[in-house]
């Protein structure tokens, strides 16, 4: 069998996308039990290698790799060969030493994983690279959105609101989004908003006067090296809240928010938005295990249905 | 001062060549001639041009059926590496990678470590041409000296030792100010100012050009008005001075609207495009593939089909391959920790006759003109001619011959050709420059 990486969305067709997500659904059951962990890749290692720092995401593969018995290693950046200008190549040289099943990998570079897939046999999972790409988000964003509103995602309207040029969340989220057939909107200041992004089929807006006619709010994290001197994308966090922040008075009762963490409370979001029932943010933490487990289950046992019926 | 003649090529000695070459298709813009001929080397020089011609005593005898014979090519716009960069390229590869495109002649850029700013490392360098070069090359100044953009370099001695021209390319000049000085004290020499034109302020950390294909990669932009208003600015200031200017890779369609206006109004500036720039567009980047990635940066197709007919029509006046060597272990990285740069010396020809020629958009006496004798003029060299009494400085190429773009076809110590692994047809198969053989693909 070929190996098969998880680099972007477009390496994945509805039918793979169905797919992790219904082996996720068949794992949660998994994760309401006393005893959470089933021997499914007992004997698989699975090493990650966090070029750019992430607690969020590297846990939540840790978790799921856990939770399947599969042995882990992780591999940071600080006190790690890597700062001490190992190049890329090398270190994912030196990683295949150890034979993994799969290497997750996260690199502030674009394209970084697809890159390392070149040089080793194991299978890659990106976890971010850049600002290009972040598969596993988006399918976990899709599951959540699954669990919430059912199967059928077709036609409905999702507004993604924030710093869309600095975000791979986002570019991962357009491809996901528009697979399942929702008709995506983009919306944020124009020096976050990349030039010509509407040649990927969506709306972009400016302010905020269309956003309730949106079914969901999904929010970006607004990142504070963003405000530094000389990079003047926002003249102040203060000022972004004023005009893009989501606070009561901007969402319609029962419209869902999702935001892909860690949020700042008060600029891209208010304190009571946040702690809303009608807020995803914790479905979607909660999402991000079964679906992890799901990409790395079916990442090593392969895309087949007959594959799924063994789950 | 102005115009003075002093050599501006070195090569190394070598037999001069003895050689008939039967049928080829005698393609020569010096001559306007398009037809097919023998032609007859001896001891160096054309002897003839004719039908039906006899190999004197020991001329060995090339036939040419199908084949094109050309002036050869003439690169004003190369980074030869040396001083400084040898592990990725020396003079003797470069010039048998030159030699392999086609090319007689190559001019490098003065962005070597140590920066080539004083006459007595350019001597140096002619010393060294004299000794690993195949090919004839010459050499660029930096118009400041160690391309710091504060002080000038000493022009006139430098053009005395024999520099092509003066140019800080790689960077920028800093400041219109900079830029009208250099101008003004270049005019001694007779020599022009080569410009990068690019606004940094616009760039800053950009690795691609800015547009739908940057939006979709998360990759920062460079925009196309980093180039115009640059190129803009620099034929203002040209215009001002009535100086000899030289803008160096062109690469968009507003920068074009520019020169177009000022080459009306008869400011004496010349422009050139690179063959990626003339073939390639921003969706090649999709691959993130290093060997893409170059400054300025490919662009949408808008602009290179612009590019193209100003080519055609004159606009540009020439080609020029902006042939940058980097060795594997730097390009083998993700492409925004690649440096930029390609090497082209070994594809021109074959990717210009290929997309251009083979399309109409271009004809092939004009090509060879953009590629030999308009650059020839620009650097104030003989133009390379099939002509009886030139110093025989041609090459043949065959348009049915199909080759893969690899270590052993590019002669180059890189190989970060953009079309690296691509199978091409039509290859370059003979080449004689300064009077010697230099390249044969069937030896
Ligand atoms: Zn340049
Ligand atoms: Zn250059």
């Amino acid at each position: 069998m070929t190996k098969r990486d998880l680099l972007s969305m477009d390496d994945l067709t509805r039918t793979d996308v169905d797919l992790i997500l219904d082996t996720a659904e068949s794992f949660l059951p998994i994760l309401q039990r006393d005893i959470k962990k089933v021997p499914t890749l007992r004997g698989r290692t699975i090493v990650s290698y966090f070029h750019e720092a992430s607690t969020r995401t590297s846990s939540s593969f840790d978790l799921a790799a856990k939770r399947l018995s599969a042995d882990t290693i992780a591999l940071k950046k600080s006190g790690s060969a890597i700062e001490k200008g190992e190049s890329l190549k090398d270190t994912i040289l030196t990683l295949s030493a150890y034979s993994p099943d799969i290497i997750v990998m996260r690199h502030p570079s674009a394209g970084a994983c697809r890159l390392a897939a070149r040089y080793t046999p194991a299978s890659v999972i990106n976890a971010g690279d850049g600002k290009y790409q972040h598969p596993t988000q988006c399918l976990l964003d899709l599951f959540t959105l699954r669990q919430t509103f059912g199967r059928d995602l077709d036609g409905m309207k999702i507004s993604i609101v924030g710093d869309i040029l600095h975000s791979r969340v986002a570019r991962s989220d357009i491809a996901g989004f528009q697979m399942m057939g929702m008709h995506v909107t983009l919306v944020g200041p124009p020096t976050m908003m990349p030039r010509d992004i509407e040649s990927l089929g969506v709306a972009v807006e400016h302010d905020l006067s269309h956003l309730r006619t949106a079914d969901v709010i999904y929010l970006l994290r607004i990142q504070r090296e963003r405000m530094q001197a000389g990079a003047n994308f926002l003249p102040s966090l203060r000022e972004y809240a004023r005009v893009w922040g989501i606070d009561r008075s901007r969402v319609r009762p029962g419209q869902k928010v999702m935001h892909p963490g860690p949020i700042n409370r008060g600029v891209e979001i208010s304190g009571e938005i946040a702690d809303d029932p009608d807020t995803l943010i914790l479905e979607q933490v909660e999402a991000g295990l079964s679906t992890r487990m799901a990409i790395l289950y079916r990442t090593i046992v392969g895309y087949s249905d007959s594959a799924s019926e063994e789950a | 001062m102005a115009g003075t003649a002093t050599q501006r090529l070195w090569c190394k000695r070598a037999a001069k060549a003895d050689l008939l070459v039967k049928g080829a298709r005698v393609v020569d813009p010096t001559t306007g001639r398009d037809e097919v001929k023998d032609v007859l080397v001896t001891r160096g020089r054309i002897a003839a041009v004719g039908d039906d011609l006899e190999p004197g005593g020991s001329a060995a005898v090339r036939d040419a059926d199908g084949c094109l014979l050309m002036p050869g090519f003439v690169d004003l716009h190369a980074h030869f590496r040396v001083p400084g960069g040898e592990d990725a390229e020396d003079l003797t590869s470069l010039t048998a990678a030159a030699a392999a495109g086609g090319y007689v002649a190559a001019f490098g850029m003065a962005n070597t470590d140590p920066v080539v700013d004083n006459a007595a490392l350019l001597e140096g360098l002619a010393q060294r041409a004299q000794a690993e070069a195949t090919v004839p090359v010459g050499f660029h100044a930096a118009v400041t000296r160690g391309l710091q953009g504060e002080q000038l370099t000493e022009m006139v001695e430098l053009a005395t030792a024999g520099a092509v021209a003066f140019s800080d390319d790689g960077i920028p000049l800093r400041d219109a100010d900079l830029l009208r000085k250099a101008l003004q004290y270049a005019s001694v020499t007779g020599r022009h100012i080569a410009v990068h034109a690019e606004d940094r302020s616009l760039t800053r950390k950009g690795v691609m050009h800015e547009g739908a294909v940057s939006a979709r990669l998360g990759l920062a932009g460079m925009p196309s008005i980093a180039e115009s208003i640059e190129v803009e600015r620099a034929l203002e200031v040209a215009a001002y001075e009535d100086a000899r200017l030289h803008v160096c890779h062109v690469s968009t369609a507003a920068a074009l609207e520019h020169l177009a206006r000022f080459k009306e109004r008869g400011v004496p500036v010349t422009a050139e495009v690179c063959p990626h720039h003339l073939t390639l567009t921003d969706e090649a980047v999709v691959t993130l593939d290093a060997n893409v990635k170059m400054n300025p940066p490919l662009r949408p197709e808008a602009d290179r089909a612009a590019l193209v007919a100003a080519l055609a029509e004159g606009l540009i006046d020439c080609v020029a391959t902006d042939h940058a060597p980097h060795c594997a272990d730097d390009k083998e990285v993700p492409f925004e920790e690649a440096p930029f740069g390609v090497i082209g010396l070994g594809t021109a020809f074959a990717i210009l006759y290929a997309e251009l020629v083979g399309d109409g958009a271009i004809d092939l006496l004009t090509l060879v003109d953009r590629m030999s004798s308009a650059p020839a003029r620009i650097a104030g060299i003989p133009q390379p001619s099939i002509r009886e009494g030139a110093e025989a400085g041609f090459c043949l190429f065959d348009p049915g011959d199909t080759w893969t773009v690899g270590r052993h076809t590019l002669h180059s110590r890189s190989q970060n050709s953009a079309w690296l692994g691509k199978e091409l047809r039509g290859r370059v198969i003979l080449t004689v420059a300064a009077g010697h053989v230099v390249w044969d693909a069937g030896a």
